[in-house]
C-alpha cells in the first residue's frame, strides 16, 4: 500500500517569485527572510522523499467560470500545462508542464465517488497558481507526477467547512488504500485572512491578524472541533472577503487527521500572513531531523504553536 | 442587475491581452464591440439570446468604475485583476508599487466594518 509520507498545507502568495528574484534595490524588505523561510519549508518536503504529489488548489477563474464552475474536481491527465496569460502578466509566474499520473487519478476519482463525493473531472485541465505556487516554493524542479484536485472556495454558494474536512479525510483513506510502493505527499494551498478587491486589500498586514494566529493554532494542533465551532462562511467573510481559501487548509488538515503538525512557520507580510505547515503521518528520523533543522533556519517550530506567536503548544 | 454578464465581461477581457489593450485604450468602444463579438458567444456556433447589460452596468464598465462594481456585487477577484491590468503600470510609474491597489482600497473604505455586497448570483 502507498505510504503518505507528508502533508503540506500552506498559503500561496503569487508574488513570491517576483519578490525574491527582483534586483536587490527593488526587493521588498522581507524578501530575504521570505526566501529563507520558503527554502527551509522545502526541506520538510524533501525529507519525505515523495514520488507522487496529490495537490489541492482552486481555480481563480482562469479555466473555470460561472457558466460551469465545479465544486470539487479532479484532473485525469498524463500531462498538465500550467500558468495562464493573466498570471504571467500580473505575477510574472512562468509556464510549466507537469507530469500526471492517470492511474492514481482514476483510483482517487473512483475512491472519492465510492465515499459519496461526486467529483467533476477534467481531461483538459490547465493548472493555475494555486498549484504552481507550491511547485515553485517546495518542488521547484517540478519533477514529480501530480494528481490535481480543485475545490470551490471562490464562487458562492460554497461547500461548508465540515465538507472540506470530510473530503480531506476521504482523500486520506483513498491514498492509504492505493496499491503502490511509492511515497505520496499531499500538498495543498489556501489562505489565512485575505482581502481582494475590497477596502482591506494590500494593507501593511493581513486583514485579520487575530484570525490568522487563531487559525494557525487550530490547524497546527489538529483542532477540528474548534474550527467547526468557530469558522463559518460568515466568520471568514468577516476576516476578509477572500478568506474562504482557509477551507483548503482545513481540507489538508483532514488529510493529516486531527494531529499535531510537525513543522509550523509563518511570516507577517504586507497584504497577508504566510503560513508553512507540515505533518509527517509516520515520522521517521530523517523527517524529525529535517523539521528541527528547518525550524532552526526559519525561526519556525518543529511542532504546533498556540495563538500567542511562536509559542510551542 | 445582470451580475453574471458583468462578470462575463470582466472574465473574458482579463484573460485576453487583445481585449485588455482595447479596454484600456477606449472603454466605450471596447464594450460595444465586446457585446457584439464576445458577450453573446457560447461557442463557435451557439449564441446566448437573453444576456444584456442594464444601462447602469454599461455605464460602470465604460467608466471603469470599480467602486460601483464592488457595490453591486461584481466578483472581487475579477474586478481587481482586470483593473490592475488596466491601471497598475501607469500608477506604479507615477506613484510607486501597489499605489493603484491601495487607492482602490481607499475608495472603498466606507465599507470598512460593514457586510459587503454579496458576489453570489
Ligand atoms: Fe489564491
Amino acid at each position: 500500500m502507498a505510504e503518505l509520507t507528508a502533508v503540506l498545507a500552506s498559503t500561496h502568495h503569487p508574488f513570491y517569485l517576483k519578490a525574491t528574484t527582483a534586483p536587490p534595490e527593488e526587493r521588498i524588505p522581507q524578501a530575504d527572510e521570505w526566501k529563507r523561510k520558503v527554502e527551509a519549508y522545502r526541506e520538510t518536503l524533501t525529507a519525505a522523499e515523495p514520488d507522487i504529489l496529490v495537490m489541492v488548489g482552486a481555480d481563480h477563474f482562469h479555466q473555470f467560470f460561472l457558466d460551469n464552475y465545479p465544486t470539487f474536481m479532479i484532473g485525469k491527465q498524463n500531462k498538465y500545462d500550467a500558468t495562464f496569460y493573466n498570471e504571467e502578466r500580473e505575477f510574472g509566474i512562468p509556464k510549466y508542464v507537469l507530469e500526471g499520473d492517470v492511474a492514481f487519478s482514476n483510483f482517487m476519482h473512483q475512491g472519492l465517488l465510492d465515499r459519496g463525493f461526486d467529483f467533476s473531472f477534467s481531461h483538459e485541465l490547465k493548472i493555475d497558481h494555486s498549484i504552481i505556487c507550491p511547485i515553485i516554493t517546495v518542488r521547484p524542479d517540478a519533477d514529480l507526477p501530480v494528481v490535481p484536485i480543485y475545490t470551490n472556495i471562490f464562487a458562492p454558494p460554497l461547500p461548508s467547512p465540515k465538507r472540506f474536512w470530510d473530503l480531506g479525510r476521504a482523500i486520506r483513506q483513498v491514498i492509504d488504500e492505493y496499491p503502490t510502493d511509492k511515497n505520496i505527499a499531499a500538498i495543498g494551498t489556501g489562505h489565512l485572512s485575505l482581502e481582494l478587491g475590497g477596502p482591506r486589500q494590500f494593507g501593511e498586514h493581513g486583514p485579520d491578524p487575530e484570525f490568522d494566529r487563531q487559525a494557525i493554532e487550530w490547524l497546527s494542533t489538529g483542532n477540528i472541533d474548534a474550527i467547526l465551532e468557530n469558522v463559518t462562511h460568515e466568520s471568514m467573510s468577516g476576516a476578509g472577503n477572500a478568506t474562504h481559501g482557509f477551507m483548503d487548509l482545513i481540507l489538508m488538515m483532514g488529510i493529516a487527521g486531527p494531529e499535531n503538525a510537525d513543522y509550523v512557520d509563518q511570516l507577517d507580510l504586507y497584504h497577508t500572513r504566510e503560513m508553512f505547515m507540515t505533518w509527517y503521518p509516520n515520522k521517521n528520523g530523517r523527517q524529525a531531523a529535517a523539521a528541527e533543522q528547518s525550524a532552526a533556519v526559519s525561526g519556525g517550530t518543529a511542532g504546533p504553536v498556540t495563538a500567542k506567536v511562536g509559542v510551542t503548544a | 442587475m445582470s451580475k453574471y454578464y458583468v462578470n462575463k465581461f470582466l472574465y473574458t477581457v482579463d484573460r485576453d491581452p487583445r481585449w485588455v489593450a482595447r479596454y484600456k485604450e477606449d472603454p466605450a468602444r471596447a464594450l460595444a464591440d465586446w457585446e457584439k463579438d464576445v458577450g453573446i458567444w457560447l461557442n463557435d456556433v451557439e449564441k446566448t439570446s437573453w444576456v444584456s447589460f442594464t444601462d447602469e452596468e454599461r455605464q460602470a464598465l465604460i467608466n471603469q468604475d470599480y467602486v460601483w462594481l464592488f457595490e453591486n456585487g461584481a466578483h472581487f477577484f475579477l474586478s481587481l485583476t482586470l483593473f490592475v491590468a488596466v491601471f497598475e503600470e501607469d500608477y506604479t510609474r507615477e506613484h510607486g508599487p501597489l499605489s493603484f491597489q491601495r487607492e482602490f482600497a481607499r475608495k472603498l473604505d466606507h465599507w470598512l466594518g460593514k457586510d459587503y455586497p454579496s458576489v453570489a448570483l
